[in-house]
């Protein structure tokens, strides 16, 4: 590899660097999300905000925020490693923690016909308080069977009412097929 | 009747069903956010299945969780529907859902599923070691 190849790599990581440091970014991960990564995060979590003396409910909400995140990444990311697999999809995993709040961060690739079916579900999720929240969840969790990627349709419904903090999205356009969709769930450490 | 005793894992509940009617237990604590929820819980439903063909005078289910996703708690409805079903028929059940006394979600989570399915249903606090 060149010099200049080389610097350009050192840069890059140092760059990187400044810019977790700025966001406040305490775990980064980018790859394939498998139910060990999964529980190796969560484990780091834990261990993490344990020494900073958090309420166990929070510490709670954050553990829970966490694995429903990355389970919707392994189940519903339009990118994987093995195309026959119902788990295991590519994904984009932040973790950041200001004085105020944590806020994990997912990013992934899915199918754009998908779309307007994701902003319809967030978007009623995100207008309904907390009474019609409850009610939400109570219909989604007494509907049926389990799909066959083994989710029931509650994880946003129950981060939201967790947090009580609306969902962030927003989509970025790949190709004509795909888009990039960014999500951000907040935990208060205040409230 | 067959005994279920599954071992607790990071992942998984420990489970214990046993009907002997000298000395039932029948309780789920622990963890759980199985990789494969429906394999793991399908063992249980076959049990209390077969359970609620001639079930004991009096049926207690302790569920004491620490901690379970969105994917575990359809199958735990699962569960308390089974439940229910034996208490419409007739039978002695209870429910008893235990919360450690610092964890509000915890406790709501047992209030709702009280809501949802028609059970005899007690609330218990314990302190969280």
């Amino acid at each position: 590899m060149s010099e200049a190849q080389n610097n350009n790599k050192f840069d890059f990581v140092y760059d990187f660097y400044s810019k977790m440091k700025e966001s406040k970014v305490a775990i980064a991960y980018e790859g394939e999300i498998s139910h060990e990564i999964t529980k190796v995060f969560s484990s780091l979590a834990e261990s993490h905000i344990a020494i900073d003396n958090e309420s166990n409910t929070l510490k709670k909400r954050v553990f829970h925020v966490m694995i429903e995140s990355l389970q919707n990444l392994s189940k519903h990311s339009g990118e994987k490693h093995d195309p026959k697999s119902a788990t295991d999809g590519q994904g984009i995993f932040f973790v950041s923690k200001t004085d105020t709040e944590y806020t994990i961060t997912t990013g992934n690739v899915i199918d754009k016909y998908e779309l307007p079916g994701l902003k319809l579900i967030i978007k009623k999720i995100n207008s309904s308080d907390k009474k019609s929240l409850k009610v939400l969840y109570k219909e989604q969790i007494k509907k049926g069977r389990l799909s066959e990627k083994g989710g029931a349709g509650l994880g946003f419904i129950d981060i939201v009412r967790k947090t009580g903090e609306q969902l962030i999205y927003s989509f970025f356009d790949i190709n004509e097929k795909k888009s990039y969709f960014v999500l951000t769930s907040t935990v208060s450490r205040i409230k | 009747m067959q005994v279920i005793k599954i071992e607790g894992t990071d992942d998984t509940p420990q489970v214990t069903l046993d009907a002997n009617p000298e000395n039932p237990l029948m309780e789920i604590s622990g963890r759980s956010l199985p990789e494969d929820v429906v394999a793991f819980y399908d063992p249980i439903l076959e049990w209390l299945d077969e359970y609620a063909e001639n079930p004991l005078e009096k049926t207690v289910l302790n569920i004491k969780l620490e901690y379970f996703n969105t994917a575990s708690s359809k199958l735990l409805l699962d569960i308390l529907l089974k439940l229910e079903d034996m208490y419409d028929a007739g039978h002695d059940v209870l429910v008893r859902w235990h919360y450690p006394d610092d964890d509000e979600d915890m406790e709501e989570a047992g209030e709702e599923y009280e809501d949802i399915v028609e059970v005899p249903f007690e609330q218990v606090s314990y302190t969280f070691e």
